[in-house]
């Protein structure tokens, strides 16, 4: 028997990148489609792809996406689905409006109270699908009706706003400059750089700590190959911004929300529990975790990320429409698939999903610059997921 | 009378193990035929071969049907022939109904078109030919058991069959089921068919065989003729036989009593009225490796997941003592915190996250153990599966190997280590051994050997009875859901337990 010990690095680095074709593939194929993308779009239009205000652009269109795909991870690992949380940013924004336009309610007031609603309704959803083995498609379908529905009841199928400066501030607002520069925003640039030397501090400590206890670490040059190429973005990105109107807010939400996320999914009991129950439910239960609460808690925490995506998708629009979060159901859901998430439940990387819904979102924005046409886009996004999961099963099965 | 079936040498090879060696079994035209074996004796596996399950080339030997050679390529040669097997789990589609379910596959139709009134005139012919007053269209899930194995005859009576094979066609069934079906079967037998019956309860045989023919370990023992049935012949041949494997030795020196379970009674999950386990109860002392005994459906596997967490089973009521205090082990996480394991049989679907790797499957019942607030730390959590990797030779290149790559040997271990790592006081091995080369269950032996040598309590459910006596200090026979008797070390042979088995006392106080 090959007596093979973990730590004498033996493995080498084709077989490496082959285990992880995945999670470099994803990066890649992020930074080619940019590339792509820039060499186009200059070459037909004669605009700059990657101009600070695009940059911009991009994160304040596709935050909500993003937002809501960290939680539908955790739902789609639990082995569920929410198709609900398209008419939930829609409910949670008119409730927004309402209390904000109609009512008079503060800004502070209103958006803890924006999450309790999401919360109740991602609970009211999680109770018959954890608790009544009920169908997270049924349930989440009816959810997507119900909620589409008293939207329009709500907002009495009028748009209502528009919303104070401290609101709007939530999507459209910016980390101010707090030395007074103004451009390039020095606020915005100590920011990402401390990003960056923290995602290199990071990533060297975690190699020390796998190799003192004996884990093969991966490779040095696609570790550094990889950080240059993440680093790299970040500072070209944080420079690009920094130089137009400095860090949006909700990009600092984003950021914050994701390396939490990734952080729970991948050093947390909990976490581990949720992979578990996605992987073999029964084998789970018997193992002592409440699965069924579990299942609860994944419902309950996507309802409060639609709120949060619905109150930043009506900051956006300055006004709650009944029609607000229609189909974002199906992107949210896209960018989880697109990043590499099973669909039978138990796999599925946090990262994964965020340059799922990067590259959906990359596609949306190149698309229109090119002036390409809303039919076609469809047509190529819905390609693109259908290969994106034929490449998973493709691997899966070799 | 004529000779209608005739096995010859037939011989069946697995992957690493030989599952029929050299197999005869003559079956006279119009005799109802028993075949007796235990658990794993190669039963199941030869009516496979009869009935085309396993194709022709698959296997050696010859089998002669009517006069000619018989070649299957499949269920449909077999069953064209009129050979019709009844399967143990009943081949039914629950939502369709019993005119339906006659004719699946086999539809009275002309050009595709369904004939219902012809369909529904032939229902009614068949089932007045089983005993059956059901309507036609009656949905076939609303029936009971006794019902749908009726049903299943009346399927087979629809395919014109010839010889008629029923695998255990009893062991879902309540008493007076039972009797209907035996009663069935020898009307069956007055209209010609021939019948072969797989079945342990010795009443039954004796009352409807013609000959019995008795397999252990893949091979025929004995044919015998009405006249020579006797209980004492049957347990002998079934189990007469050399120890196969070898055990390590065992240095036994039990404790106080460590785990007590007395009064469990538990009913069956979605059948009304089914109770799965009477009145059990049983001791567990320091140190001590304790088995159960039984056949399949004995409800050895209800009894020790409705201890553990209620896992099974509803109306569950009886007590459980620890260190003679009553604890509470309605749910999985109080179990384990009342100091209980428990190793499934199915390690795939109960056992395992296949698709994670070694390392996390080993903490999965205790993460708390890795973590700490809810922080998992990797390095700790490798450590844990290094030291298990070690201590288990568990054979594998790294601990982030998936467990759906290990050997089921490896992947028993696995599951080992995970019980372990939780440090519970008693463990319930539930057929630790099952589709595990000898030389891993050597291993496996050797490692609940160790377990109570700390003084853990160990359970061990078997259906193999030579691995009971070499590695249990005393041994419970469990039968139709109660503790039918209890042997000490000394006092066990397989021909007690099988003896405890078939003598099916529970059932007689029942009735």
């Amino acid at each position: 028997m090959a007596e093979q010990t973990a730590g004498t690095g033996g493995k080498g680095i084709g077989a490496h990148l082959g285990g992880h074709l995945r999670e470099n593939g994803m990066i890649l194929a992020l930074v080619a489609i940019v590339l792509f993308f820039t060499v186009i779009v200059r070459v037909t239009q004669g605009v700059d792809f990657l101009s600070a205000q695009n940059i911009t652009n991009l994160f304040l269109q596709n935050s909500y996406v993003i937002i809501m795909a960290l939680g539908m991870l955790l739902v789609i690992v639990a082995g569920h689905i929410d198709l609900s949380v398209g008419s939930v940013v829609g409910f949670t924004g008119a409730v927004a409006a309402v209390l904000t336009v109609n009512m008079g309610w503060p800004v502070w007031a209103v958006i803890p109270t924006c999450l309790f609603v999401g919360l109740c309704i991602g609970a009211a959803q999680g109770y018959w699908v954890a608790y009544w083995r009920i169908p997270s498609f049924i349930v989440t379908l009816a959810g997507m009706l119900v909620f589409r529905g008293l939207t329009l009841w709500l907002l009495d199928g009028q748009n209502v706003g528009p919303f104070p400066k401290s609101f709007q501030s939530l999507s459209t607002g910016f980390i101010p400059d707090a030395f007074g520069v103004g451009k390039p925003n020095m606020t915005a640039l100590f920011l990402i750089a401390l990003a960056a030397v923290a995602i290199l501090w990071m990533g060297l400590r975690a190699r020390a700590r796998d190799q003192q206890f004996g884990i093969t670490p991966e490779p040095m040059i696609v570790f550094t190959i990889r950080n240059f190429v993440v680093v790299a973005a970040l500072m070209f990105v944080g420079y690009k911004l920094a130089s137009f109107r400095g860090l949006p807010n909700v990009v600092v939400v984003l950021s914050v929300l994701t390396v939490l996320y990734a952080f729970f999914t991948e050093q947390t009991t909990t976490g581990r529990r949720i992979y578990a129950l996605g992987g073999n439910e029964k084998a789970a239960r018997l193992s002592g975790i409440n699965t069924d609460r579990l299942v609860f808690l994944t419902f309950c925490n996507m309802g409060v990320l639609a709120a949060l995506a619905g109150m930043i998708v009506a900051a956006r629009l300055n006004s709650s429409t009944p029609k607000a979060g229609g189909g974002f159901e199906l992107d949210v859901i896209a960018a989880v698939f697109i990043g590499g998430a099973s669909m039978t439940g138990g796999s599925g990387k946090i990262i994964g999903v965020v340059v799922g819904a990067l590259i959906m979102g990359v596609m949306n924005n190149g698309m229109s610059i090119m002036g390409i046409g809303i039919d076609y886009q469809q047509v190529i996004k819905g390609l693109v997921l259908l290969a994106a999961v034929i490449f998973d099963v493709y691997n899966k099965n070799k | 009378m004529a000779t209608l079936l005739e096995m010859r040498g037939i011989s069946k090879v697995f992957p690493g193990v030989r599952a029929l060696d050299h197999v005869n079994l003559t079956v006279e035209q119009g005799e109802i035929h028993a075949i007796c074996g235990e658990n794993g004796a190669g039963k199941s596996t030869l009516m496979k071969v009869l009935s085309g399950v396993y194709p022709h080339g698959s296997y050696e030997g010859e089998i002669h049907y009517d006069g000619t050679l018989l070649a299957n390529r499949g269920i449909r040669d077999s069953e064209a022939k009129g050979i019709i097997i009844i399967h143990q789990e009943l081949a039914l589609v629950p939502l369709l109904s019993i005119a339906e379910n006659l004719f699946l596959g086999n539809e009275v139709a002309s050009g595709g078109i369904i004939n219902w009134p012809l369909a529904y005139q032939k229902t009614e012919a068949l089932l007045r030919k089983v005993g059956l007053n059901e309507a036609p269209t009656t949905q076939v899930g609303k029936l009971g058991v006794g019902k749908q194995q009726l049903i299943e005859i009346a399927k087979a009576l629809a395919k014109d069959v010839r010889l008629l094979i029923l695998d255990e066609p009893t062991a879902a069934l309540q008493e007076n089921d039972s009797q209907k079906l035996l009663d069935l079967m020898l009307e069956l037998k007055a209209q010609g068919v021939t019948q072969i019956i797989i079945s342990h309860k010795l009443n039954e045989i004796g009352r409807v065989a013609d000959r019995i023919t008795i397999i252990r370990d893949g091979a025929t023992v004995s044919t015998l003729a009405k006249s020579e049935i006797s209980e004492e012949r049957i347990i002998r041949d079934m189990v007469g036989r050399d120890m196969a494997h070898r055990y390590p030795e065992r240095d036994a020196r039990p404790g106080e009593v460590l785990m007590e379970v007395a009064g469990w009674n538990v009913w069956h999950p979605e059948q009304q009225g089914r109770q799965m386990i009477r009145d059990a109860g049983f001791t567990v002392r320091k140190g001590e490796i304790v088995g159960i005994a039984g056949l399949m459906g004995a409800g050895r596997t209800e009894l020790a997941m409705s201890i553990f967490g209620h896992a099974y089973g509803r109306d569950i009521s009886g007590t459980v003592k620890m260190g003679g205090k009553v604890v509470d082990t309605s749910s999985v996480t109080k179990a384990i915190a009342a100091g209980l394991a428990y190793v499934t049989e199915d390690r795939k679907q109960l056992g395992l996250v296949l698709d994670e790797p070694i390392v996390k499957n080993i903490t999965l019942a205790n993460l708390a153990g890795v973590a700490t607030r809810g922080v998992l730390s990797r390095g700790r959590e490798q450590q844990v599966a290094e030291e298990y990797r070690r201590a288990m030779s568990i054979r594998t290149p790294s601990v982030f190997q998936k467990v759906v790559n290990l050997s089921g040997g490896n992947q028993q271990k696995v599951v080992l280590s995970k019980w372990l790592f939780a440090d519970p006081q008693v463990l319930i091995l539930d057929e630790p051994t099952r589709g595990i080369d000898v030389g891993a269950k050597f291993e496996i032996y050797t490692i609940m050997n160790e377990l109570a040598a700390q003084g853990r309590g160990v359970v061990m459910i078997s259906s193999e009875m030579p691995e009971l006596l070499g590695m249990c200090d005393r041994i419970y026979v469990m039968n139709e859901g109660r503790i039918a008797g209890e042997l000490s070390r000394a006092e066990a042979s397989q021909e007690r337990i099988m003896s405890l088995i078939l003598k099916n006392d529970g059932k007689a106080k029942v009735a």
